[in-house]
């Protein structure tokens, strides 16, 4: 296989890593107010997250770093091509990584609720522009001859794009919620397996509707049985969640999100930016890519550090693998601005 | 403003502010691991609540500093288009190598950290601070590689088809010794920032302890923390002088118009004088420079070590550097930034010492001290080596204008780039002056609550500690939180 087609696999995988880890991030992080009705409820939801949701998010700055070595054009056409909507990702990002830290430091109701809102908004906005995102890359969009993106910004908000949107965010929503029936006990558990079933009904139609449109408009013939895979596991969760099985729930929604992953790479193959305006400018795993060197170079950093990255990871997720219910939620810890007593 | 000026405000911006709170973390985490470590051998409760005071204020400045990190990974892209895919071949690499070698590291196991006390067995979880430690370091390892790729390229051809640099040498790259002497130099730098904030919060509680009559307050506790802070700064101030001299001897070298500006040595000279006080036109003309105060020969010997060698000044260079690269462009950079960023750099590094030899004399011998002034100045000492690490990259990156990938006097001609030719084309000057105002507005408000957060949290003072209540791995008991 050719190192570039190597490396578009690569970023494949590292994007279905951030997609399906921080998909769950996202989708607690917008449930926090839905499926936490009290302050100790709340905690719980946050709580599932708290120790893995910055290492999840490292998934984002490794495949963007990654795109930048193995396709710099594909890097330099992208971000500067999507600039607005990346630099509302980069703000949601910003607010909600500040929040998760901040929002225990000040005991105060209403310091807790501006952080919390805070988190909702650094959730729903890149799930809804994560799905814009990657459905115009693989829509095409208008780029000229010299790799630059001449499209402006009304354009990405087209209708295929905007399903794309409605797809990652029910994606997110139930993946969050099946994660939090996993990860806890109690009311929150009861709550988020209910919500999840519910949820996952209208994420199969909607996302079943996106797969099948974008296999018809811009796929290949192999991808059908990624758009299979992808409808069975949406299907499985539906029939899981009703059962609240909630391993193979959790299980299928990622197989799900990695589905939709591969279904937009694969469609995009040998692409990696198709171009509206003529399919000549379309930027490659050819055109768009480092050298055969840098590929090299690459490849063996990504094999020696990939797989310790996933068993350190992976050994976080067994070391916080307890359930996590209202009675685990201590007393708050945090100071309040008032000067407290006097300690020296 | 056209769409580079806001560009180049917009990267100066966000940078300088990621980079006020990560020189803290990459000095902090260390200390906060040295501490745990201390408590962890000897039993002593000091240093656990010292570990989870100077802890707290290590995860209040991490989060801000990881936000804004984030902006930086796809700032390139977004208003630097054309520079990235100039330099992609060569500068992607250590970026990529950076999260997944580094930035993996540190997040997975600063959330160990977090949550993992009384559930994790202790050498574990004494094992994850350090491991953040790494992270946090090695990350200013990769950065710094691509940065000084930038000053001094190497490990890399021209191909002229593609008018793209192309990386022929992975271990040029990662051992320039450009990026040989900005590590320690950088590393140093972040030891004197960690230091001095360790030995400024704990001097002023040493004060308010002793002032209200808690001497034994302040010697058990905050005495030792003193002395931490203060061996590390002198330590870290040796570290930063020294290596701040191979780093400009090289700089000489490498980028003699960035030393000539940051003299304002506008004519070459035999046995140039280091100039302490300058004035001149404001509008960046060397013509109307003045040496107000010098000491003769001085900069001669800090460039070559001999008082009376020759440094060419920037007229010559500019003369030089047309004949190589093309007549309509000035090639020396803004005269009065790199002169007195250079300065201020130098100077506020030095406030810090100050704060550490009066530290350590009132607190000689077992003592501890009451004085106020010594409280005022363990404050005021906190900001000064934040400061000069700005003017420090202030100097660095505005003395290498109007380059953004600086010609190697000893490489590839065609290896360089203008500042000028690397923005983005596609994206308009609206665009960049909205994001510009959204980060500016943003990193205010964020900036004015991390200040709150560490001012409230600093003056708390260490915690009581309550011993821990079962054993090492707790699968019962209630999860030590943090959220």
């Amino acid at each position: 296989m050719e190192l570039t087609t190597v490396w578009f696999v690569l970023i494949a995988i590292l994007w279905t890593g951030y997609l399906v880890l921080e998909g769950f991030d996202f989708g607690v992080g917008m449930l926090i107010p839905i499926i936490g009705r009290d302050d100790a409820e709340r905690r719980v939801v946050i709580n599932t997250i708290g120790p893995v949701w910055d290492g999840n998010e490292v998934w984002l700055l490794t495949a963007g770093g990654a795109t930048f070595a193995a396709f710099p054009e594909w890097y330099a056409t992208l971000f500067s091509g999507f600039y607005l909507p990346l630099l509302l990702i980069l703000v949601a990002l910003i607010v909600r990584a500040v929040a998760f830290e901040y929002r225990g430091k000040i005991n105060s109701p209403a310091w807790r609720a501006r952080w919390d809102a805070g988190i909702g908004l650094g959730s729903w906005l890149p799930s809804i522009l994560w799905g814009v995102a990657f459905a115009n890359i693989v829509r095409g969009v208008a780029i000229n001859a010299d790799a630059q993106y001449t499209g402006g910004f009304w354009a990405l908000l087209n209708p295929y794009a905007l399903l794309g949107g409605l797809t990652t965010l029910l994606l997110f929503l139930t993946h969050g919620a099946v994660f939090l029936a996993l990860k806890t006990d109690g009311t929150v558990r009861a709550r988020a397996g209910a919500l999840a079933a519910k949820l996952s009904i209208t994420t199969l139609v909607v996302a079943g509707g996106f797969a099948v449109w974008t296999q018809v408009a811009y796929s290949v013939t192999w991808t059908w049985a990624v758009v299979a895979v992808a409808a069975l596991a949406l299907l499985g969760v539906v029939v899981a969640t009703s059962r609240r099985r909630e391993g193979w729930a959790f299980a299928l929604s990622a197989l799900a999100i990695l589905a939709a992953v591969v279904l937009i790479f694969g469609s995009l193959y040998p692409d990696v930016m198709p171009s509206t305006t003529d399919p000549a400018f379309s930027l490659t795993v050819t055109n768009a890519s480092s050298t055969h060197y840098t590929l090299t170079v690459m490849t063996w950093v990504a094999v020696v550090l990939t797989p310790v990255v996933l068993a350190y990871q992976a050994w976080t997720y067994w070391v916080f693998r307890k359930r996590i219910s209202t009675a685990d939620i201590p007393a708050h810890t945090g100071l309040t601005f008032e000067r407290s007593r006097e300690r020296a | 403003m056209n769409a580079l000026e806001l560009a180049r405000w917009q990267f100066g911006i966000t940078t300088i502010y990621h980079f006020v709170l990560v020189p803290l973390t990459i000095g902090l985490t260390p200390l906060v691991a040295i501490m745990q470590t201390v408590w962890y051998r000897t039993g002593n409760e000091t240093w656990l609540r010292l570990t989870k005071f100077f802890g707290k204020l290590l995860l209040i400045n991490f989060a801000l500093g990881v936000a804004t990190g984030i902006v930086q990974e796809f700032q390139f892209g977004m208003a630097w288009s054309e520079y990235s895919r100039f330099v992609g071949d060569v500068f992607g690499a250590p970026l990529a190598m950076e999260a997944l070698a580094a930035f993996f590291i540190e997040s997975t196991f600063l959330g160990l950290w977090i949550f993992g006390w009384e559930r994790l067995p202790k050498k574990i979880h004494l094992a994850t601070i350090w491991l953040v430690a790494i992270g946090t370091n090695l990350s200013a390892y990769f950065i710094l590689a691509a940065n000084s790729w930038m000053q001094h390229p190497v490990g890399t051809t021209y191909n002229a088809q593609t008018g793209r640099a192309e990386m022929t040498d992975i271990g040029a790259v990662l051992s320039n010794p450009t990026l040989l002497s900005a590590f320690p130099h950088t590393i140093a730098t972040s030891f004197l920032v960690a230091g001095t904030f360790v030995a400024g919060i704990a001097g002023w509680w040493m004060v308010r302890a002793v002032r209200a009559k808690n001497e034994s307050l302040a010697r058990s506790l905050y005495r030792p923390a003193v002395l931490l802070g203060v061996v590390v700064m002198l330590v870290a101030g040796i570290g930063v002088t020294l290596s701040g001299d191979t780093q400009a001897k090289l700089m000489f070298q490498q980028q003699p118009m960035k030393m000539a500006a940051a003299e304002a040595l506008c004519v070459s000279e035999d046995g140039a004088s280091f100039s302490i006080l300058a004035i001149g036109n404001l509008a960046n003309d060397c013509a109307g420079v003045r040496h107000v105060i010098s000491v003769p020969g001085l900069t001669s010997f800090l460039a070559n070590g001999d008082f009376s060698s020759h440094l060419d000044g920037v007229t010559e260079i500019q003369q030089r550097d047309e004949q190589r690269f093309g007549s309509e462009v000035n090639y020396s950079p803004n005269l009065a930034v790199t002169y007195w960023s250079f300065r201020l750099m130098i100077g506020l590094g030095a406030g810090s010492a100050a704060l550490a030899l009066l530290a350590l004399w009132l607190t000689r011998k077992g003592r501890v001290t009451g004085n106020k002034w010594f409280a005022r100045l363990a404050l005021g000492a906190i900001p000064t080596p934040f400061l000069a690490a700005s003017f420090g990259w202030l100097f660095t990156e505005m003395g290498r204008q109007p380059w953004v990938v600086a010609p190697n006097p000893t490489g590839i001609d065609e290896i360089r780039l203008l500042t000028a030719r690397g923005v983005s084309t596609s994206v308009s000057a609206g665009t960049i002056l909205t994001s510009m105002i959204v980060f500016t507005v943003l990193y205010a408000a964020l900036g004015v609550v991390w200040f709150r957060l560490i001012a409230r949290y600093a003056r708390e003072g260490a915690p009581e500690t309550a011993p821990p209540a079962t054993t090492d791995e707790s699968e019962t008991g209630p999860l030590s939180f943090a959220y």
